[in-house]
């Protein structure tokens, strides 16, 4: 897993990235109360601001961590945002994308780096 | 921590807050619990369905003593204050010259004097009002009395449990009750839709008070972002979001809050600070109105969400005031400012989220009806 100092998570997955939120994260940001996702196909660059997510306090974008291109979101925490709270680094994932440059890849933090990013 | 943290006042239940887990913010002038480890949602969830504990003790508390207390509040509110029944509660405006709305209180009538509780946010101000517009009355500010809401279905179970004449109570009426706390000054109120009740109690008894009512199995601690959301499913305003001194209680939809002894043709017709504006507006009407707004997707119109009268419109017809995810609606709601044209119930406009135009549909509030002991 690498980490991003937006408070995302990358896990790789067959060559995908699978993209989320930390539990840090989650848990800051309060019950989650809407999610809007990219569309599936979108070509994304890094920094893109491509998922808004509402919590009870305040609205807050997600960045694209990679350029590349959107495979799979997940519908799941559309339908139902409670699940971010519920299991952020598992079953609540946000989107997949296929990179097209890996090498921010190297700047992530692992886990131990994020841990001590949060303090 | 910087200069404006150290300049924050604490209630005296500050430290009961930190030791059940709340999440502080500054609220007003006072570090106040947002959250406890329940979290938003469950806290205003527990809240419907049992009863949930709030601090409310930043609210400003006054006595108002005179030859008469009730005739001379009327100067600077638009209520009929003497015609208040002795034990009973009402809800007013402090009005300024404009006609707009200096803050919102409360006023009960306790026999020889008036109970008054205002908005932390307010309290120096309408205090320093008061003594200059009301010179043949006492205003005698209480700072040694903390201020509890205990709201929801069981909020009767659970006090009458420590005072049992809570359960005789009806909406809006006042007791003063002696107590295993002293003396209690109870309300059958709040601001939740719930049934409910505000209870003044002796700083010296508050902790044990609060700790007496969270021992009981129905009762948890609840913070401001759960009060947020439960007022705003009730239809309440907030001061300084929803009403301040740009707004008029005509355009602000508080007609109901101004009896009819005090509008034109009543006995006691006008009198009060901003009389002509308001009461032409009883009159002929306001030109823009505070609405309920459903939003037609999920996602929440928050406050400051510019309103457009179709999805194209370059004019503004109006701007959302308060918005948020109602837990126990399940969905997003807010209420805001229309142009009065676009007012009716069921008129659907757009309201401009992250630069999309996003359709929402003027409501009747409350979202969710209240559920008072009348």
């Amino acid at each position: 897993m690498k980490y991003t100092e937006e408070h995302e998570w990358l896990r790789e997955e067959d060559g995908v990235y699978v993209v989320g939120i930390t539990a840090h994260a989650a848990e800051q940001l309060g019950d989650v109360v809407f999610v809007e996702l990219p569309e599936v196909g979108d070509t994304v660059s890094k920094d893109d601001e491509i998922v808004v997510i509402e919590s009870v306090k305040a609205a807050s974008d997600i960045l694209s961590p990679l350029d590349g291109e959107i495979l799979e979101v997940n519908e799941a925490i559309v339908d139902e945002p409670t699940k971010v709270n519920d299991d952020p680094e598992g079953e609540a994932w946000f989107f997949k994308i296929k990179a097209s440059d890996t090498s921010p890849l190297d700047d992530y933090m692992d886990e131990a780096g994020y841990k001590k990013f949060i303090g | 921590m910087g200069a404006a943290q150290d300049n924050l006042k604490r209630t005296g239940l500050y430290d009961l807050h930190l030791e059940l887990g709340a999440k502080m913010v500054p609220f007003a002038g006072y570090e106040m619990p947002v959250q406890y480890p329940l979290g938003v949602m469950k806290e205003h969830l527990h809240t419907r369905n049992a009863a949930g504990l709030f601090d409310v003790s930043h609210m400003g508390q006054v006595i108002l003593r005179g030859e008469k207390p009730a005739q001379s509040l009327e100067r600077i509110v638009p209520q009929s204050v003497m015609a208040l029944a002795e034990g009973r509660q009402r809800y007013g405006l402090f009005t300024n010259d404009d006609g707009g709305i200096l803050d919102d209180l409360m006023i009960a009538n306790r026999g020889d004097h008036l109970f008054l509780v205002v908005n932390a946010g307010c309290k120096e101000a309408d205090i320093a009002h008061m003594r200059a517009h009301l010179t043949d009355c006492e205003v005698e500010v209480i700072d040694d009395r903390a201020l509890l809401a205990l709201q929801g279905p069981a909020a009767e179970t659970a006090l009458s449990r420590l005072v049992p004449s809570a359960k005789d109570m009806k909406f809006m009426d006042v007791a003063v009750t002696g107590s295993d706390f002293g003396e209690l000054w109870i309300s059958r109120s709040g601001y939740t839709g719930e049934d409910g009740y505000e209870v003044s109690v002796r700083d010296a008894h508050a902790e044990n008070f609060a700790r007496a009512l969270l021992a009981m199995e129905e009762v948890e601690p609840i913070g401001l972002g759960a009060r947020d959301s439960l007022r705003l499913e009730a239809g309440l305003c907030l001061y300084g979001n929803d009403i301040d001194t740009t707004t008029t209680p005509v355009e602000a939809a508080l007609e109901w809050a101004v009896q009819k002894v005090r509008k034109t043709g009543g006995e006691r017709e006008g009198g009060f600070p901003g009389a002509e504006r308001i009461l032409a507006e009883f009159d002929n009407g306001a030109s823009r109105r505070r609405v309920g707004l459903l939003p037609e997707g999920r996602a929440p119109m928050r406050a400051g969400t510019v309103l457009f009268a179709t999805a194209d419109a370059d004019e503004p017809i109006g701007e959302v005031t308060s918005g948020a995810f109602g837990p126990s609606i399940e969905r997003p709601m807010s209420m805001g400012y229309v142009a009065i044209d676009y007012a009716a119930t069921g008129t659907q406009i757009f309201g401009d989220v992250r630069g999309k135009r996003q359709p929402v549909v003027v409501a009747d509030m409350p979202f969710r009806p209240a559920t008072y002991k009348r």
